[in-house]
């Protein structure tokens, strides 16, 4: 065969197929299936990206690929076919996992990176030497040569002072950082694939929009293919070229973005893309505030330092000032959004109000000062004021039972007992969408959005006027996402609350908030009406922060311009 | 910088000694009466009997007739420049007693800390690695049996084995032609062919918890997302374990020679009892109980002193090995 | 104060109620937390082994009297370190076999040369009794009874399944009576280390700030101290002459004193670590008090902690009440306790002559080895929702 007819055809064929994959995890009561014929392919210069909500088997279909599949998984059925651009096809789900021909494919020619850049780099290794070593695995040089090459990746993935750095360790990196040296390990060698295991799911929006750039940069520069694993409809929409969606082990849909976002085929596609595009607007349902309704709290200089305290002598070695000089009012029935990203100080304001920790300055609800208010004003205030958790694991107490956890602040302020507090108990879980059977049963019964309506019901026992939302929904799967806010704007609208609504999710805040404070280390750096912040962003920060949001319509992509906020002073 | 960290802790150690020599002085004076009373005693039983003025004079002789913190003071400012007082018992000066059965008190240990880890490190290592192997299994019902076996217990074991079987005495340190003699190379030969049933018997629990420790570091170490990403990265499997997940579980395995070397010295004491070995241990009990008070207060304070040097150097080690510990 | 999450919740009830799956959903929703730790602590076989055998330990130890068939004290000239005779259940003679337990009665030689005494079997039974009528005691001190669980049928007769000690004591009338003493030391001893170790812990991870740096030094600085050398000091400032439950309650303090530090660290650590929980946090917001607070919602989060630790506690004093005892140190004879009956074994001569001296040391090794079990067992037990 004349060689130029297997050039092109190789180049024509895909770098990666995945043909009916089976991977089942070999437990006590058998095997027990998580993927099932997962079939899809990856070609030269294309990102595809793989989507589905947890549990879908993305990640293991990933470790698949590279015939790592942690133990007790196993590959039961079905291949992975690799064509690299140099030498001939190689069925990896066919070489012996610990042996010298898979490993010089991992790294060397199938580059990955993961989700947690926290975790995924050695903290006790420079990410020099762990770069180096990656170097030296796969490519024939001294140990100088390689340090030169890992100071170009660096250079390449846009650390300063790459020099530095390779002297550093992980943790002396920002979130941000790490994953931009992990890009640069899996990068080093050239590999033809990349596959991208959620690299920036744990990231801020605006530096997740960064890691994105980089990475469509570099798919450009080195021409290979990209395997995107993410659940962010958004992202992908921003990214990708193709799209595999699964579902429970199963691809349900494949296709090109652009197709796919128009119409979708298979109904779990059309439920996720769904539940994301009505993030995109305003609830429908939304009842807004009366136009003379009166101010429920004011929010005045509102700070907050956290001293670091050492030594024996208790010295204050270091402040960290979380909230420094927060001021904002909030009308009755009204739901104020407070955006940020971590470290911005939004969960410590609604804290404060809620007086989890004692601030400085002033909170004035209906005409008393919150922040001097003594234990038994507190009590009274409690009642009114009331907070819904971000983690619906972790708030409530697994070892009481869903009427003891609901019950508590009735019985605690004494506002009921005996088998009135029952049928309390039975209407609160019947108002927020669960059967008052059950009632006798333990947290551990329920899943993520079961017990954020527990945590609901919970808040609104004891009828309160103000709602602290503290992410309610950022710990739940996307489409469990907007059934916990219509059931939260169902009650504003029967009871009338107020809610202080906090977030890093731009389009959360939009469906659900009348105006919106954008807040940047301890400071609110914008307020006003949501719709006209979003459309016309005045801060610069907060242009950098919306522009940073992907939006799940791939036809918009590249029509925007990017703003990069860099701080005062940093 | 490192060197101020050292500096610091070192300085920590301070009050903390300050402390140990209060304890040691309040543990020598707590048993009721004094050596005096103890010595009566003796020559009591031997029909002597002492008139009320040589009593008097002996106590003032000895500074027992005054009050408790002037004899702490006392003691306390002779041990600053090296003078631990003289032994009542022996009618010789404690330094002269000590200082030799410290040394091998010391050599024994850390003999048995090298024997420690040397066992302990690559069955731990193993044992997690090959988590549910029958070699793990094997070593980890070893280590059962070895945390559950107290030190006389072992060492009677072995010296009837001993005796029993091969007809030897295994106990002391020493043969008899060079339990006098001065120091040789012979003599240092002599002390390596005696010492490695005192090390089994005083590290065996210690190998047993250090490997239960290793096992368990390394098996949370083994599920970290950074040994998936040096597999991706192409490495082999044995490397990949040894330079990452090993590494990383190596810091805990280091910090605990900060609670194995007092848990050795504690341990000698008792087994050098049983094996009559020339070391701290006996001398001290037959201090403690004749109330020769500078004598065994000198063996508390140098022992518990022993053991705030070793969590010194664990600490420091620990810096020296972890990057993510601050020092400053 | 991060509040990104790294990674959304899978819809559905959590993985960490594996340990349920025998039971079926209904019944898992409505399982309290004990539910919950006894099951996933009954899976851990090793861990049911120990509970049985420290369960027999303590069973045997409240009816010292009547499972030792003699009273440990009774020294008997004529049976100085008498070997152990096997008992046998199943008697066979010409007409036939029966249940009837019995052993083989030895008689004591001396050797004409070397004037060693020796024990050779004369062939003869010795027909022992279940609830056969022998010494008499005091059952619980309160009522005389002579019944034991083993008495031979002649009451002249004696038998020794664990051999006799230097006196020609019961060995295994001792054990058994040591049992009652040893393991109970651990017992108390933990009570003591619980008060000290949840009061102090507590104190310093509830408050924080200056106190709890206070008791952290003193923490570390009794851990610093070398135990045994401590301890050998401690006991040795016991006069002999004190009473026996006097001294039993001051070695069982001084054996105490290694228990509390690890205890407090760790309540102190779980402590500091769930005031800040979420659900900590709600349940001041619902306006719970401080008290309710702490005993409602943290405290029983933390009591299997707790008493997992406390089990691992236990043998650590056992062990040191022996080593304590094996020196002289400890309790005094005619206490009786694994460790006093250990002293007996400490020289080569008559460990050599009577092995069975060794016999307590194996019920040390047992107990110790059941109580780690037990506690190993009941700490990965101890929190089953895996957060």
């Amino acid at each position: 065969m004349p060689q130029t007819l297997m050039a092109t055809e190789a180049s024509s064929r895909p770098i990666l197929s995945v043909e009916n994959l089976n991977v089942g995890f070999n437990t006590r009561k058998g095997m027990f299936d998580v993927l099932h014929g997962v079939s899809f392919e990856l070609n030269r210069g294309r990102t595809t990206a793989i989507v589905g909500e947890s549990g879908s088997g993305k990640s293991v279909t990933a470790r698949a690929i590279l015939n790592m599949v942690p133990r007790p998984g196993q590959i039961n059925g079905g291949r992975v076919l690799f064509r690299p651009s140099k030498g001939s096809e190689i069925e990896t789900t066919a070489l012996d996992p610990r042996g010298k021909a898979i490993r010089d494919i991992r790294g060397g020619k199938i580059g990955m990176i993961f989700q947690e850049p926290m975790s995924s780099l050695s903290p006790v290794h420079t990410i020099g030497n762990q770069i180096i070593e990656a170097v030296r695995l796969h490519r024939d040089c001294t140990k100088q040569e390689a340090r030169e090459i890992a100071r170009q990746m660096l250079e390449q993935v846009e650390i300063p002072k790459p020099e530095k750095a390779l002297d550093q360790y992980a943790f002396e990196f920002s979130g941000g950082m790490r994953q931009r040296a992990m890009i640069a390990m899996a990068l080093s060698c050239h590999p033809d694939v990349l596959i991208a295991d959620e690299p920036t799911t744990a990231l801020d929006v605006t530096t997740q929009a960064e890691i994105l750039d980089l990475m469509r940069k570099l798919q450009v520069e080195l021409n290979m293919a990209i395997m995107f694993i993410t659940h962010d409809m958004g992202v992908v929409a921003e990214l990708a070229d193709d799209v595999v969606v699964m579902e429970k082990g199963h691809v349900v849909e494949t296709g090109q973005t652009g197709p796919l976002f128009a119409e979708q085929q298979h109904p779990y596609t059309k439920r996720l893309l769904g539940a994301v595009k009505r993030l995109e607007e305003p609830a429908a349902a939304k009842v807004r505030p009366a136009a003379d309704a009166r101010e429920i709290l004011r929010v005045d200089d509102l700070r907050l330092h956290f001293e670091k305290r050492e030594g024996f002598f208790q010295r204050v070695t270091d402040v960290n000032k979380a909230v420094d000089g927060v001021s904002f009012s909030l009308k009755e029935g009204e739901a104020l959004g407070i955006v940020g990203e971590s470290g911005s100080g939004k969960t410590t304001v609604g804290r404060c109000i809620a007086r989890v920790y004692d601030p400085e300055g002033t909170v004035d609800y209906r005409g008393s000062n919150l922040v001097t208010a003594g234990k038994a004003e507190l009590q009274s205030y409690r009642q009114q004021i009331r907070m819904i958790f971000q983690d619906p694991f972790a708030s409530l107490n697994p070892r009481m039972t869903v009427k003891q956890l609901i019950a508590e602040p009735l019985v605690v302020n004494g506002v009921a007992s005996g088998s009135e507090l029952e049928d309390r108990v039975a209407t609160l879980l019947r108002e927020v969408g669960l059967q008052p059977e059950m009632m006798e049963r333990y947290p551990h019964a329920f899943s993520g959005g079961q017990r954020q309506r527990i945590v609901v019901a919970r808040a609104i026992a004891l009828e309160p006027k103000l709602v602290i939302a503290d992410e309610p929904t950022s710990a739940l799967d996307v489409s469990i996402r907007t059934q916990v806010l219509d059931l939260l704007l169902r009650l504003q609208a029967e009871m009338g609350l107020s809610f202080i609504f906090i977030s890093h999710d731009m389009a959360v805040i939009r469906y659900f908030c009348d105006r919106v404070a954008v807040m940047y280390r301890g400071k609110i750096v914008e307020i006003g009406e949501t719709e006209e912040i979003i459309q016309n962003p005045q801060h610069p920060y907060t242009q950098a922060l919306l522009s940073s949001v992907p939006i799940a319509d791939p036809a918009l992509r590249g029509t925007r311009q990017r703003h990069r906020y860099l701080g005062e002073g940093a | 910088m490192i060197w101020r960290y050292i500096l610091k802790r070192i300085l920590w150690m301070v009050p903390f000694l300050f402390g140990v020599s209060i304890v040691a002085f309040l543990l020598i004076q707590a048993p009721p009466g004094d050596y005096l009373t103890t010595y009566i005693a003796k020559l009591g039983e031997s029909n002597e009997v002492l008139d009320q003025a040589s009593i008097e004079n002996l106590r003032a002789r000895f500074g027992l007739d005054q009050p408790l913190y002037v004899q702490y003071f006392k003691w306390v400012s002779r041990l600053l420049v090296g003078d631990f007082g003289m032994s009542f018992e022996w009618r010789q000066p404690v330094s002269d007693l000590v200082w030799g059965r410290m040394g091998l008190t010391l050599c024994l240990s850390m003999a048995t800390l090298l024997f420690t880890w040397a066992v302990a490190f690559p069955i731990g290592v193993y044992s997690a690695v090959r988590k549910y192997s029958i070699g793990d299994y094997l070593a980890t019902t070893i280590g059962f049996i070895g945390l559950a076996t107290p030190n006389f217990l072992l060492a009677l074991i072995l010296m009837y084995i001993g005796v029993v079987h091969f007809g030897a005495d295994v106990g002391g340190l020493f043969s008899n032609e060079y339990k006098n003699a001065p120091w040789s190379w012979a003599k240092v030969w002599d002390l390596m062919k005696h010492l490695w049933l005192p090390v089994v018997v005083l590290g065996t629990s210690a190998t047993a918890s250090l490997i239960r420790i290793m096992r368990a570091n390394l098996l949370d170490e083994l599920n970290k997302p950074y040994v998936d990403t040096a597999r991706a990265k192409g490495l082999s499997e044995f490397w990949l374990i040894m330079k990452y997940p090993v590494r990383v579980a190596l810091n805990p395995f280091v910090s605990t020679i900060g609670w194995v070397l007092p848990n050795l010295v504690s341990g000698a004491v008792v087994t050098a009892i049983v094996l009559s070995l020339p070391t701290a241990g006996p001398l001290m009990l037959q201090a403690l109980l004749a109330q020769d008070m500078y004598l065994a207060g000198a063996f508390v304070l140098m022992l518990s002193s022993l053991t705030v040097i070793g969590m010194l150097l664990s600490d420091i080690l620990l810096v020296l090995l972890d990057p993510r510990v601050k020092y400053d | 104060m991060t509040e990104t999450p790294s990674k959304a919740l899978p819809d559905q009830p959590d993985e960490p109620l594996a340990v349920a799956e025998a039971h079926s959903p209904d019944e898992v929703a409505i399982a309290s937390q004990w539910q919950l730790t006894w099951w996933a602590f009954k899976k851990h076989r090793l861990a049911m082994i120990g509970l049985w055998v420290i369960g027999f330990m303590y069973l045997v130890s409240l009816f010292a009297g009547f499972v030792a068939p003699n009273d440990p004290t009774d020294s008997n000239r004529r049976a100085v370190y008498h070997p152990p005779q096997m008992i046998h259940f199943i008697d066979s003679s010409e007409d036939g076999w029966s249940f009837r337990p019995y052993v083989y009665e030895m008689d004591r030689e001396r050797d004409p040369d070397t004037l060693a005494v020796t024990y050779v079997p004369s062939g003869e039974k010795i027909y022992l009794r279940l609830f056969g009528r022998g010494q008499e005691y005091k059952f619980w001190g309160l009522w005389e009874t002579d019944i034991h669980l083993l008495a031979t049928v002649k009451p002249r007769d004696n038998f020794f399944l664990f051999g006799a000690d230097r006196l020609g004591r019961d060995m295994f009338s001792r054990v058994v009576y040591g049992t009652r003493i040893s393991m109970s030391i651990g017992l108390v001893g933990v009570a003591i280390a619980l008060v000290l170790g949840i009061t102090l812990g507590g104190i310093s991870g509830y408050y924080g700030g200056r106190i709890d740096t206070v008791i952290q030094r003193l923490i570390e600085f009794v851990l610093s101290l070398p135990t045994i050398p401590i301890w050998l000091a401690l006991a040795a400032a016991l006069p002999p002459s004190w009473p026996i439950y006097q001294q039993y309650f001051v070695i069982t303090l001084i054996v105490s004193l290694v228990g509390w530090t690890e205890l407090g660290r760790v309540v102190r650590g779980r402590f500091l670590a769930m005031k800040n929980d979420d659900f900590v946090i709600a349940a001041r917001l619902d306006g719970a008090s401080e008290k309710r607070i702490i005993f409602r919602h943290m405290l029983p989060s933390l009591t299997s902690h707790i008493i997992a630790s406390l089990t691992l506690a236990i043998p650590l004093m056992i062990l040191a009440e022996t080593g304590l005892s094996f020196l002289g140190l400890g309790l005094q004879p005619p206490a009786i306790s694994w460790g006093v009956l250990l002293k007996e074994a400490q020289n080569i001569r008559s460990i050599s002559q009577a092995p069975w001296l060794f016999i307590p040391g194996g019920f040390v090794v047992v107990a110790v080895l059941a109580f780690n079990f037990l506690g190993d067992g009941m700490r990965d037990a101890a929190d089953p929702y895996g957060h």
